[in-house]
């Protein structure tokens, strides 16, 4: 079936199949940061923005997203750059598997609250999961990072 | 993993309806727990452009779109001015943001699943769905009613000043509940409601006097429950263990309730 | 130091917070045939008959292979040096079903939907067998996991196929039942750990093709080329020298990818066909038959003089290898070893094992490999020691275990080596003081039933294999001055990359952006065993020092020759060789454009370690739970650790290993259980069900470190990878009993169990 969507600016249309998820039609125009970690939709890994709100792009049919604006990282390189910094003064993305899919939530987060409090910022990113480095490193780098940013 | 054969953007409900008599077809919600099954779905009914994802608020009622996301009724705030705002309590362990911006509140009442903790908070106010052909019922009668083909087109809460306080047991921060309560109070009635027995919620309604002392009421509750609401196992819990935590729940919920107690769980 | 002990960014960190395609599918995109594996709903059968007919006739399939297909030469996809104390116990695909989800045929096609279809069209014909679950009791069953006659073991490992025995032995040291005889106090208590699953966010995922030259490319997301290169070889009996490894960025290992899990299938396509082949296991199939830690049943019994000084310890052990080998005589091991070692004061000790075959998914390793089953159970026994005497377990732990003061003493529970650094009592007394331990020990109640109470436990692991692990690394100097690192280690999110290019960095004096890494290569690397058992820091590390040191003398020499002095005349500070004597010098960077021309020497050295010893690095891990006495909810408020792995090499990187351990460690405390039905089949295989934790389950986590020297180690350093998971268990349980007097000795510790618990002691 015809669709046509707007990957991080840039417009596709195409005929893609009715079972065909989000995820699979984003990599395959070439945006590969887009992870899958699970079946369930409980890991977070594949987050994207779709017109700005984060959701799960392995849950999503790919004509769910016709007409609309999907953001991946590769799309926001600066931001990624900026808080990735942060990330890496930490050492906070070890394996980095999990990082795009957790790096779209906090740049959701930080759009959509204003100061959130730490107890906000865990919630926010709850449905985000990792593996490697037991949440506090990212924390440290959110909390430096929004520091940053407010003042 | 699911497959689907067609693909339609239902025009108007009758359309959809229609589509949804046959047995293959299949009414899109928010498509989160899609790839659980090995679902073959013939048609996929899409209601998106349906306009049914506002929630609607007037004198009487807030009408809430089976399209709207959980997410939306998380964070609406006049919603939340209501009833001690359980609503978005009920539905900010649910995964994650991702998550609930996907799923739908139709998908989610639809399904009527056990663990459920939407449908547990929303059965302690006064909830109706509004079905396609079956019209405006209760949703404390949908809840039992089979699942069948019709569609669920919104949800209506009556505005009323009742209290209402929710709380759950989980193993894990983001898993869902051991045990789901909500109690709400009004006008001299309790509506107590426990969800994942394991099995679906169960809407207890007890008719008291609201000046009896605090202990009074918890006593004659418990024991109303005891007599009227079975727990089950799963390897989330024992029936048994479920009993001891409705106990606690449903005390904490109805102390924080009368006396407005803090009790977090 | 100018580079060690510096928290540097990874030398990979922004390209992957930028999302860049640097794992294994991202490289491997085209024309990838999709692989997929019909798997047996059974726990135990015997294929009779397999229908491949309609699926192999749908246009798109290109191969569908049964046991028919494939060599029948046993192994072991364990990855470890050959030859493996694992025993050969496994086919490709095999006629015989050992546990849900055992392979039964390998279906390759064009796309997913496909293969999705062609396997719902495969008729398999089983003649299904009673299996055998409860490993407790399947040694000298009835049912035999591995009947097989060319069941093979290449090491004397106590195994015994047809009473189900995997593996079997029985230390003893001194006179344990004399020791046990004169102790004022002796208890017994038997613990159960269960499997846990390494969650890695990245799945078992292997491409393969056919290079240029006629030779099967893997690129796989492992943590052991070198053992895929020869078991994927042995499998498929082939030549080790028509197979070529490459290891891209991994998203994440922890023990899983330590087996050869999902290799040998692509690669079985890709000689059958020719072509590229791709097979991403699911997160259900990661779950269902990956490589998980063994679940284990210990009976501890520990004996102690008036003062509650440790003086005998025994640890009879059951390890459920389930249907495979992989890993089991080898983690069971340390579940004793390392376990028991802490315990300095101890005279005599017993350690006796058996791995036992089950019916249930082969399992593998998992950090910790086995001391953490045994700290589980050992911890958890001193503990209950310590309120058996009334006595506060820190303190009971401060006279009976390792200590600063017994650096230079042999360790007989742990081969006899001998302690060459230790920081414990160091730790444990900063993780109190950190906690304040004295104040809140045992509990603080709070009201509305619920209270704080806090909870202890020591560990320590090891670093690499003694007289196993081998690392190889060669270093080149580059025209420009600048050096490549070539290293067979495997980076899988840990940073070795970067702690080892720190540690070529600070031999050769440079900065730390002067040497270049490369990633994992079995036709370019120098060989190395692999990222596992806390080696790669230690062993890796060590010969990178070795072989900086080698081209540092090369250079001076070249150096030297260059501008007309004997090597003895000249030094070099890291940017040129200048003479002592004279003004003549010459930049490194020179150096290395000369050494690009005719008639002067390429610079390059190369050496390789491997170690007689392995040190075990130390840590004290301290918790601080809420708990609510009527629901039994645990909250973990927080955790303390300290830890002493030797000189830090990268403190950011180290930290960040530690917390992702402890947490990791509450997910095997709290919630993390593997549970099968009773017909074999895994219950929670999938994140809603199998929960880990997540951000808001896991409180505060605070970690210091206590470094003390390593002599053995490049430049005083230990392992840090593994020994952060082996704490939360026993220090949770300790906390749940001083706040309520239950102690839970089989995990995972639930609120369920708390409140039965509760209830127990008030009904008694």
């Amino acid at each position: 079936m015809e669709i046509n969507l707007w990957i991080n600016g840039k417009e596709f249309k195409d005929d893609v199949l009715p079972d065909t998820v989000l995820i699979d039609f984003i990599r395959s125009k070439g945006f590969y940061s887009v992870k899958r970690g699970c079946e369930t939709s409980n890991c977070g890994l594949c987050t994207v923005l779709m017109d700005g709100k984060p959701i799960l792009s392995c849950s999503t049919l790919a004509l769910r997203g016709n007409g609309h604006d999907i953001t991946t990282i590769e799309g926001i390189e600066e931001e990624a750059l900026e808080f990735g910094g942060f990330m890496a003064d930490q050492g906070a993305e070890q394996c980095g598997f999990c990082s795009p899919g957790f790096i779209m939530t906090v740049i959701a987060m930080k759009n959509e609250l204003t100061n959130p409090s730490e107890e906000e910022i865990k919630n926010y990113l709850n449905g985000n999961l990792c593996r490697c480095t037991g949440y506090m490193g990212q924390l440290r780098a959110i909390k430096k990072y929004l520091e940053k940013g407010s003042k | 993993m699911f497959t689907i054969d067609n693909y339609v953007m239902a025009e108007n409900l009758e359309e959809a309806y229609s589509l949804n008599q046959n047995r293959r077809n299949v009414i899109l919600g928010g498509t989160m727990w899609l790839r659980l099954g090995r679902k073959k779905i013939g048609k996929a009914i899409d209601l998106s452009s349906l306009g049914l994802n506002n929630i609607e608020e007037d004198d009487e009622k807030f009408t809430i779109g089976c399209m709207c996301t959980l997410r939306n009724i998380e964070t609406n705030k006049s919603l939340n001015k209501y009833f001690n705002g359980i609503i978005a309590k009920s539905v900010n362990n649910i995964v994650g943001v991702q998550l609930r911006n996907g799923a739908t509140i139709g998908g989610t009442l639809f399904s009527r699943f056990g663990f459920s903790d939407v449908l547990t908070a929303l059965l302690s106010l006064d909830t109706y769905v509004n079905l396609y052909k079956g019209g405006i019922v209760p949703l404390s009668d949908f809840v039992n009613m089979p699942l069948d083909n019709d569609i669920l087109i919104n949800v209506i809460i009556k505005k009323d000043s009742r209290r209402a306080s929710y709380l759950t047991h989980r193993k894990s921060s983001s898993d869902l509940p051991v045990l789901a309560c909500a109690v709400s109070n009004y006008d001299g009635e309790w509506n107590v409601v426990l969800g994942a027995r394991p099995m679906k919620a169960k809407l207890i309604n007890i008719k008291k006097n609201y000046n009896l002392t605090k202990d009074d009421v918890v006593e004659e509750m418990l024991e109303i429950i005891k007599q009227n609401i079975g727990f089950g196992s799963n390897y989330r819990g024992s029936g048994k263990y479920r009993q001891i935590l409705a106990e606690v729940l449903v005390r904490r919920n109805i102390d924080e309730i009368i006396s407005g107690g803090n009790h977090g769980n | 130091m100018k580079v060690v002990n510096k928290g540097i960014r990874k030398k990979d960190a922004m390209s992957l917070v930028t999302g860049k395609p640097v794992y294994t599918d991202d490289i491997t995109q085209g024309s990838y045939l999709v692989v997929k594996l019909l798997r047996s709903p059974h726990a135990h059968a015997l294929i009779e008959d397999i229908d491949i007919e309609k699926a192999k006739n749908l246009q798109g399939i290109e191969c569908i292979l049964t046991y028919k297909d494939v060599p029948q030469v046993r192994f072991t996809t364990a990855g470890q040096s050959y030859p493996e104390p694992s025993p050969y116990d496994r086919l490709i695909l095999d006629k015989r079903i050992r546990c849900v989800g055992d392979p039964v045929a390998i279906v390759a096609g064009i796309d997913e939907k496909t293969v999705n279809k062609a396997l719902d069209r495969i008729k398999v014909k089983y003649n299904v067998l009673e299996p055998i679950l409860d490993f407790t009791k399947a040694k000298d069953n009835k049912i035999i996991v591995h009947p097989e006659d060319n069941f093979k073991a290449l090491d004397s490992i106590g195994a015994d196929n047809k009473r189900n025995l995997c593996a079997s032995e029985c230390t003893e040291y001194g006179n344990v039942e004399e020791d046990f005889n004169k102790c004022a106090h002796v208890i017994e208590r038997t613990y159960h750990t269960k499997a846990n699953n390494q969650t890695m966010m990245e799945t078992f995922r292997t491409a393969t093709n056919i290079d240029a030259y006629g030779r099967l490319n893997i690129i796989s997301s492992t943590q052991v080329p070198f053992h895929v290169r020869r078991i994927v070889a042995n499998a498929l009996q082939i030549p080790k020298s028509k197979v070529r490894v490459i290891k891209p960025r991994i998203g994440g290992g922890f023990g899983a990818k330590q087996s050869v899990v999902s290799e040998i299938f692509p690669s079985v396509v890709t000689i059958k066909t020719g072509k590229p082949a791709k097979l991403i296991y699911s997160r259900k199939e990661s779950f269902t038959n990956g490589s998980p830690r063994h679940e284990s049943e210990i009976t501890v019994k520990i004996g102690a003089d008036e003062n509650g000084i440790i003086k005998v310890i025994s640890m009879h052990t059951l390890w459920n290898a389930g249907a495979y080998g992989d890993h089991g005589p080898t983690t069971v091991g340390l579940a004793g070893h390392k376990a028991m070692t802490i315990y300095k004061s101890m005279k005599s000790f017993k350690f006796d094992y058996e791995v036992i075959y089950s019916n249930t998914m082969g399992a593998g390793a998992y950090r910790g490999y086995g001391a953490t089953q045994g700290f589980f159970a050992l911890e958890s026994a001193v503990n209950e020691l310590a309120a058996e005497l009334n006595m506060d377990p820190t303190v009971l732990r401060m006279n009976s275990m390792l200590s600063g003061e017994h650096v230079g003493e042999t360790m007989p529970s742990y081969f006899n080596e001998v302690l060459n650094s230790c920081n414990l009592d160091k730790c444990l007394i900063r993780a109190k003081e950190m906690i304040d331990w004295d104040r809140k020990y045992p509990f603080i109640d709070i009201g509305n039933n619920k209270v704080r109470s806090v909870g202890c436990a020591v560990a320590m692991q090891g670093s690499g294999i003694s007289d196993v692990d081998v690392g190889a690394v060669e270093i080149r100097l580059n025209d420009d001055g600048f050096y490549t690192l070539m290293i067979g280690a495997t980076d899988m999110g840990t940073g070795c990359d970067t702690i080892l290019a720190q540690m070529a960095a600070e031999a050769l004096d440079c900065d730390f952006d002067n040497v270049v890494v490369h990633g994992v290569d079995t036709d370019l690397s120098p060989y190395d065993t692999g990222s596992y058992a806390s080696s790669t820091t230690y062993i890796t590390g060590m010969a990178v020092v070795k072989a900086c040191e080698s081209l540092r003398s090369k250079i001076i020499n070249e150096g030297a020759r260059l501008i007309g002095c004997l090597p003895n005349e000249v030094d070099f500070d890291g940017e040129k060789i200048y003479s002592l004597n004279n003004e003549k010098q010459i930049s490194l960077k020179d150096i290395g454009n000369e050494s690009f021309l005719g008639f002067n020497n390429y610079l390059t050295a190369s050496a390789s370690q491997s170690s007689p010893v392995s040190p075990p690095p130390f840590m004290a891990g301290l918790v601080e739970l809420e708990i609510d006495k009527l629901t039994g909810k645990i909250d973990i408020i927080d955790y303390v650790a300290v830890v002493d792995c030797g000189t830090v090499i990268n403190p950011n990187l180290a930290r960040v290993q530690t917390e992702g351990g402890i947490v990791q460690g509450i997910g095997m405390a709290l919630y993390e259980d593997i549970i099968f039905d009773e017909n074999g089949r895994m219950v929670n295989d999938s994140f809603l069900q199998y929960k880990i934790p997540a951000r808001n389950d896991v409180g505060t986590i605070r970690v210091e470190f206590e470094p003390s020297y390593e002599p053995t180690g490049p430049f005083g350093a230990k392992s840090i990878g593994e020994i952060v998971i082996n704490t939360p268990s026993p220090a949770i349980a300790n906390a749940v009993y001083n706040a309520t007097k239950v102690n839970i000795r089989k995990l995972p510790i639930t609120s369920e169990k708390i409140v039965m618990g509760i209830l127990d002691i008030e009904n008694k």
